[in-house]
């Protein structure tokens, strides 16, 4: 169990949104602390994916609060949660299809690259440096997911399985605290899955970051996933470890209907 | 207060012209979400059609207004031909924005065809006479004839069509394309032919607008398709694009608008009035005053 | 190595540039006084140079943004205008008083200068509201304020309706201002050259940098854009006032290869080829996300339609035929139909030629057609 003396790095407080009058999301309450890997999970349609935009902003909540380490970031646009630390992936992939796959990662360092418009036409010595350095940490997230060598190639010529990973390099190259993961294993054969829940792991123990992920597939979340929270109808309707998750009537109920 | 009701009706003679045009393009934008820039050129290519048709009309024995079926006639075949051979091929392959561009080439297209067409040439031509001159009086205001007829003839076409698109088999089938091509291609729908069909309701109003434009303005020249769709398509934005009413309701603010500007400010502002109403209504309410936002879904 | 790399390309660049020029020097020297020297090829040169920056400068919005914008004269109509104004209130001013001597080319530096910088602002102003907008939205608010600059410009009183003059219709401009005749054009020639080189190094620059990256991003999804941490409001509005800038410093050309200026030219479409329509189609010919193209297609339209407007063979051509040439749009418009139509990336789609990479590219170029040929005749071998 986490150190309940510690700050969670992601926090929700009540947090809910309606649209025209409709609850899609109301009194969402998790807290995620540093190197875990939570599980969110619910049958089709309960609001995994509404969470996910109401935690980097693409919605804004109307009620509640979004808290990054302890810090609230209420009326943030999307840019400024991922500048806090906040990078997702998502479930239908959005990858930048006409751009190289290094392009794609280094698009990402975007907001942590120092040099102006004057460094950049004049080519500085700060530009050529700034530049070599994402080069070099680009490829470094590139090698950890076996990219490397397809680099220079469109993005939009992957095949599905890289563009998923390619699509969770360009989020860890935000330098985020906290990862959302939306389906990352959607429509992927078992052994890409596998692979892919390998690279989960590493890149939670090597960068020490906290993990959130949606999935409906139960089984592939009870293996992963430390803490797992369950929603229905924009409800949280369960919360705990994997095994209490397995037990519990109500998920059963809402995964089989009642 | 007499210059007060007749600008009023004024606004609502320009209005309905304008509405029938801004139905043009709500209906394509509405089927295929794309602005019909050629569709202004549509009202010019009528105009023609009707100034050349005008003595054949009469020498039937027909009155000058007939000439309106030609015309109906030549803007659907042009507004049909315009979407097979332009913009279907794109939208197969291209992006939205390549649509919009291929649909302002249309546009120069058709205007310049005009101009290099002998018969046409870049000069004004007058058109005859179309409906009986002259008018009544109630009170201290004038009710034209031509004006009359306008506003009747346009608000009898806007019922009907909307009637059209609630009640019809094929009415039905339009909604179902506009709201989703995939979900209606299952439902049996031939999307296709539910398009061109779009089209040439869209550019056959065109036709009618041209005809009750030339009634009261007998002066037609090529680039008049831009001056009056752009104030035309201003009213399906204001509206809400995409919306039949809502362009009907757009089409007579821009003009009363456009008619009060001419008679209490200036006639050289009209314009610029008009295009701040649009800027002002996109940047407070993007999707017109009778549509609703909708977010891209992520 | 990658440092090693742009220093290398700099260098290069620089060093093709200095040699072209000074051949270019080297011909005005021998046939500068020549007639078709200085009727032809010189003005034809100032008309490229800002063809090529409108054209360019268009594409960062259209090509690496992704926004169509419609207005795009707008901001070369301010640019033309400040150019001019300044030049006429410094003429008047006494700061000079001939066309000629440091202090005139200082003047006309400023003016490009303050062009661009007058049109930058404008494109800031336009941009903030605008570009909360997007797609078929965004052309036509765009094409409103494009509109409306026109308007303005025509009812400000020193500007006027018929041409920039004081007091009457005549070409002031040309006198007294910028406005070079054809001897100041070959004179003056060296400034046009170096502005468009200068202004289109720095738009590569721009692409080549986190920017470009930026923008591009933005371009293919905007919601991965700002879920990957790239302020796209902000990065949209500065990419708008920076290709505003260039807009700008090709109407101060443009108002320097001209002696009088009027707002026709600059408006959504007109029967010339100055409006906002045909450098939408400039950019879309050479490629949406090419610079290299903007400028190519820059080029070959220049001279199609300086040969639609002068060639003889127009005029042999049957009635009919001949008629529509008179209408250069017409053709225009079917060019641009066609190449959207069967090559929706425009000619180079969003190759960039580059002299380092030459050699690479056409090695890969070779391997590529190789490789085709390779595959027809198995293609036909399996037939």
């Amino acid at each position: 169990m986490p150190d309940q003396e510690r700050i969670p790095v992601l926090e929700t407080r009540k947090l809910g949104i309606s649209f025209g009058g409709l609850k899609a999301v109301s009194d969402f309450n998790i807290q995620i602390y540093q190197g875990e890997l939570v599980g969110l999970i619910g049958p089709n349609g309960a609001g995994k994916t509404t969470v996910f935009n109401l935690l980097t902003g693409v919605y804004e909540p109307t009620e509640g609060t979004v808290l990054l380490n302890g810090v609230p970031l209420n009326g943030k646009k999307t840019h400024q949660f991922v500048a806090a630390g906040i990078a997702r992936t998502f479930q239908n992939i959005r990858l930048f299809g006409q751009m190289s796959v290094i392009e794609n990662v280094k698009a990402a360092f975007t907001k942590d690259i120092k040099y102006n418009l004057l460094d950049a036409s004049l080519r500085t010595k700060k530009f050529r440096q700034a530049e070599q350095e994402m080069t070099d940490k680009a490829m470094e997230l590139l090698r950890i997911f076996h990219l490397e060598e397809a680099a220079d190639l469109p993005a939009s010529s992957l095949p599905y399985g890289r563009q998923r990973k390619l699509e969770i390099a360009r989020a860890l190259a935000t330098d985020m605290k906290v990862l959302l993961l939306d389906e990352p294993a959607a429509g992927m054969n078992p052994t890409e899955t596998a692979e892919l829940l390998e690279c989960i792991n590493t890149i939670r123990d090597r960068f020490g970051i906290a993990i959130l992920l949606i999935e409906h597939d139960m089984s592939l979340v009870m293996n992963v996933c430390e803490r797992i929270q369950v929603i229905d109808y924009g409800v949280t309707i369960a919360s705990g470890l994997p095994e209490e998750i397995a037990s519990n009537p109500r998920v059963i109920a809402a995964y089989l209907g009642e | 207060m007499s210059t007060f009701i007749q600008t009023v009706i004024v606004g609502l003679r320009l209005g309905s012209v304008y509405a029938l045009i801004a139905l043009g393009y709500t209906m394509v934008y509405g089927i295929i979400r794309l602005i019909n820039f050629a569709h202004g050129d549509f009202i010019m290519v009528g105009g023609y059609t009707i100034i050349f048709t005008v003595p054949l009309a009469l020498a039937l024995g027909l009155p000058a207004w007939a000439a309106v079926l030609a015309a109906i006639a030549v803007c659907a075949l042009v507004g049909m031909g315009t979407e097979i051979i332009a913009y279907r091929p794109v939208r197969k392959k291209g992006t939205n924005m390549s649509a919009l561009i291929t649909a302002i080439a249309m546009s120069l297209f058709l205007e310049n065809l005009a101009q290099a067409i002998p018969a046409i040439g870049p000069n004004p031509k007058v058109a005859d006479q179309m409906f009986t001159a002259g008018g009544f009086r109630i009170g201290s205001v004038t009710f034209e004839y031509t004006t009359v007829i306008t506003i009747v003839i346009s608000a009898v076409i806007m019922v009907v069509l909307y009637m059209f698109t609630q009640k019809t088999r094929l009415g039905r089938a339009m909604r179902c394309v506009s709201e989703d091509k995939a979900a209606a291609t299952l439902m049996g729908i031939n999307v296709n032919h539910t398009i061109i069909l779009t089209f040439a309701i869209g550019s056959a109003l065109a036709a009618v607008a041209a005809l009750m434009y030339m009634a009261q303005y007998p002066r037609i020249y090529t680039t008049l398709g831009s001056d009056l769709g752009i104030k035309a398509f201003v009213s399906a934005v204001l509206g809400g694009i995409g919306i039949i009413p809502g362009a009907v309701l757009g089409g007579f603010v821009v003009g009363l608008f456009e008619s009060f500007t001419t008679s209490y400010i200036s006639s050289s502002l009209s314009d610029a009035v008009v295009f701040l109403i649009l800027i002002v209504v996109l940047l407070l309410k993007p999707a017109g005053i009778m549509g609703k936002n909708v977010g891209e879904k992520v | 190595m990658k440092n090693n790399k742009t220093a290398q390309g700099i260098l290069l660049n620089t060093i093709v540039i200095v040699v072209l020029f000074a051949l270019f020097q080297a011909l005005t020297a021998a046939f500068g006084g020549a007639g078709s020297f200085k009727l032809v090829l010189v003005p034809s040169l100032w008309q490229c140079c800002y063809l090529i920056l409108l054209a360019a400068s268009l594409n960062l919005v259209l090509g690496f943004l992704g926004q169509l914008s419609l207005g795009h004269c707008g901001f070369m109509a301010i640019g033309a205008y400040t150019a001019a104004l300044l030049s006429l209130a410094c003429e008047r001013a006494g700061v000079f008083t001939d066309k000629s001597g440091a202090v005139y080319i200082l003047i006309i530096f400023a003016c490009i200068l303050a062009a661009g910088l007058l049109a930058a602002v404008t494109g800031l102003l336009v941009g903030i509201p605008a570009l909360r907008l997007k797609g078929d939205y965004l052309a036509i608010i765009t094409l409103g304020f494009g509109m409306i600059i026109v308007n303005v410009i025509n009812n400000l009183p020193f500007c006027g309706q018929d041409g920039l003059a004081q007091g009457s219709a005549a070409a002031s401009l040309y006198k007294t201002g910028l406005g070079f005749g054809s001897k100041a054009k070959v004179t003056y020639l060296w400034i046009a050259l170096l502005v468009t080189v200068l202004c289109v190094t720095l738009m590569f620059m721009f692409v080549r940098s986190k920017y470009g990256r930026a923008i591009r991003a933005i371009r293919d999804d905007e919601i991965a854009a700002s879920a990957s941490g790239i302020n796209v409001s902000s990065y949209k509005v500065l990419t708008f006032t920076y290709s505003a800038f260039f807009a700008g410093v090709a109407g101060a050309l443009y108002a320097c290869a001209t002696s009088s200026l009027s707002t026709a030219s600059f408006a959504f479409t007109n029967a010339g080829i100055l409006n906002s329509t045909f450098v939408v189609v400039m950019v879309v010919l050479g490629g949406m996300g090419s610079l290299t193209g903007s400028i190519v297609a820059a080029v070959i339209m220049f001279f199609v339609n300086y040969q639609i407007a002068n060639g003889s063979w127009v005029a042999a051509l049957p009635p009919f035929l001949n008629g529509v040439f008179k209408y250069p749009m017409l053709v225009y418009a079917v060019v641009l139909i066609v190449v959207i139509i069967f090559r929706p990336r425009g000619i180079f789609g969003t190759y960039e030629f580059s002299l380092i990479n030459l050699a690479g590219d056409i090695r890969r170029a070779r391997v590529r057609r190789a490789e085709a040929k390779a595959e027809r005749k198995e293609a036909k071998a399996h037939a």
